[in-house]
């Protein structure tokens, strides 16, 4: 505890890396699994496709990635943005079977009745699909943000500092502090993200909460 | 006035749903399309907002050909109610009623205004207002379905089975209701069913599909059962058809016996009284009946549980057939005839209702469907 009290202001520094390089990621990924996962569902023979394909890209190991991507995209090896990229790539793998399953389990008849009003497709995804598959996208965005919150600290092997440079300057000190503090951090930043998923999904899913008829 | 021209559906397996259908639904009327599963009514009722894209033939709503409108632009100018009503889970009543006025870009206050006074049209409270349908029950829902349909006060309506999937208490609730809305509002509807009873209810034009598509016959529901153009038509419009049929004649002044009456809490000597062949009426104070008794079979005065409630109660100058039913139903054989408001006028023996229907015309035989 001592060596925190002394180091806190590097801690919270490297916390702030880790809440962008986790969840910066998570909204690009997010918004660029919404329109596959659309896709899926639109064209069912693209389903297995897509859903397997992004799914593969989940199994590439994250510290082959981080050194691929320089390589790949030109870019400096210490450069944040390559983590970023990679991130992106997971929470995507995690989330276009998420967002087509979660359109699948609008209702068919909603649907049709959204149709039947008058809705183009673009307004119906947004105002009806969207809306609707938000519980099923939110419990698949939970998973990704504990996901990308641990995988982030492997690309402090590769010099991009986050809480997970504390594990590596620990281990090469032989020394048990910056450790536990990095993973109590990671702990809390998990269930951070975590609570604001959950707390977000609760504010735009007022309809979920509502009580059965009283008849 | 919707009108078809050879339509024709074939769907891509290779399969015909809709046999070169061509018929007219009339402008303000109900026409019904019935038919068993497979005689594409349902695929018929979605080729009118183009839900289905129709693979022959053209339907015209009024001088205009549908296959030329821009097809959203179309569907915000036909109500249209589904079963289990479809409502949006994630949207209060008044937003799922409002859905069309403000696709069509009507300013929000409008639109609540206008559909707050759905909602009272539809017989619910505005206190429903805001509530979400899973609070809602399966009737209930279904009228903020057609609320819904009503919304921007289209002159089209399309129904595809809204009352099948509520109890028959409901379901015959929302039908009066409904038939009761279509009086004031004179929407051109077409509407969809399995059941011939509520087609013959509901339609004031009743078509009778067959499997594979192809139209079998179009006509006013008291013609449809006297006059069934075949076997399968027949077949399908079911048995007791002629009892049916009395359903759409109104029933004349009718000369009625008048009938002395006791109240609950009568002693069996009062009701001895003023029995006829051994049954006397009990009302209550308003001159509703409430049952028949046997006065000879009670040794106390009458309490409510022990009237005989068997015989069902007809309003003078209704359907022949609910004054019929009312004469058959009497435990007294006399069948009890009330006004308006429910008030005893007087009974009827079944003889005298049956002399009356042994008078009447049965619907003409058209020309063109005369047996040659």
């Amino acid at each position: 505890m001592i060596w925190l009290r002394g180091h806190l202001g590097d801690v919270l520094g490297l916390t702030v890396q880790h809440i962008y390089l986790a969840g910066v990621p998570l909204l690009l990924g997010l918004l660029i699994a919404l329109p596959f996962g659309w896709l899926a569902r639109r064209y069912r023979g693209l389903y297995p496709l897509l859903i397997i394909g992004t799914g593969l890209l989940y199994t590439i190991p994250s510290l082959a990635l981080f050194i691929m991507l320089p390589l790949l995209l030109g870019t400096k090896i210490l450069d944040p943005n390559n983590v970023v990229i990679a991130m992106t790539i997971y929470t995507v793998a995690l989330l276009v079977r998420t967002v087509a399953d979660g359109l699948g389990s609008v209702p068919d008849e909603v649907n049709q009745a959204a149709t039947a009003m008058g809705y183009r497709r673009v307004r119906r995804f947004m105002s009806v699909e969207l809306p609707l598959a938000v519980p099923v996208i939110s419990a698949g965005l939970r998973v990704a943000a504990v996901s990308n919150v641990s995988i982030v600290s492997v690309a402090a092997l590769i010099g991009v500092p986050q809480l997970g440079s504390l594990f590596t300057d620990g281990f090469n000190r032989a020394f048990l502090d910056p450790i536990v503090v990095g993973v109590t951090a990671c702990v809390l930043l998990a269930l951070l993200f975590d609570m604001t998923i959950l707390g977000a999904t609760h504010l735009v899913t007022p309809w979920q909460r509502a009580g059965k008829a009283s008849v | 006035m919707i009108r078809f021209e050879t339509v024709s559906k074939d769907f891509p397996d290779g399969t015909r749903a809709v046999d070169e259908l061509t018929f007219e639904a009339a402008t303000g009327q109900i026409t019904v399309l019935v038919g068993p599963s497979g005689c594409g009514k349902t695929t018929s009722l979605r080729m009118i907002n183009r839900m289905i894209q129709p693979t022959g033939g053209r339907i015209w709503i009024d001088d205009q050909d549908t296959a030329q409108l821009d097809e959203a632009q179309l569907r915000r100018g036909i109500g249209y109610v589904i079963q289990h009503a479809g409502l949006f889970p994630h949207r209060t009543v008044v937003a799922n009623i409002a859905t069309v006025p403000m696709l069509l870009g009507w300013n929000k206050r409008r639109a609540e205004a206008r559909a707050l006074e759905l909602l009272e049209r539809v017989g619910l409270p505005t206190s429903f207002a805001k509530r979400y349908p899973a609070q809602l029950s399966g009737g209930q829902q279904q009228r903020v379905g057609v609320a819904r349909a009503l919304a921007a006060d289209p002159p089209v309506m399309l129904m595809d089975e809204p009352f099948s999937a509520v109890d028959p208490v409901v379901r015959e609730q929302l039908q009066d209701e409904f038939l009761r809305l279509q009086d004031d509002l004179g929407k051109t509807i077409v509407f969809v069913t399995h059941d011939i009873d509520e087609a013959i209810k509901l339609g004031d034009r009743v078509a009778v599909l067959r499997a594979g598509g192809k139209l079998a016959q179009l006509a006013d529901p008291a013609y449809l059962l006297a006059h069934p153009v075949d076997d399968f038509v027949a077949d399908f419009v079911g048995r007791d058809r002629g009892y049916r049929a009395l359903g759409f004649q109104a029933s004349p002044q009718f000369l009625l016996m008048q009938e002395q009456t006791v109240p609950l809490g009568a002693t069996p000597a009062q009701a001895a009284d003023g029995a006829r062949d051994g049954w006397i009426l009990v009302v209550d104070a308003n001159r509703r009946p409430l049952g028949w008794i046997e006065p000879d079979r009670i040794t106390t005065p009458i309490e409510p549980e022990m009237l005989q409630r068997g015989g069902t109660v007809a309003t003078a100058g209704g359907p022949l057939r609910n004054v019929l039913d009312a004469a058959l139903s009497s435990p007294s054989r006399r069948g009890v005839i009330v006004d308006d408001q429910g008030a005893l006028l007087g009974t009827i023996r079944a003889h005298k209702v049956l002399a009356e229907i042994e008078e009447r015309a049965r619907p003409e035989l058209q020309d063109d469907e005369a047996p040659r």
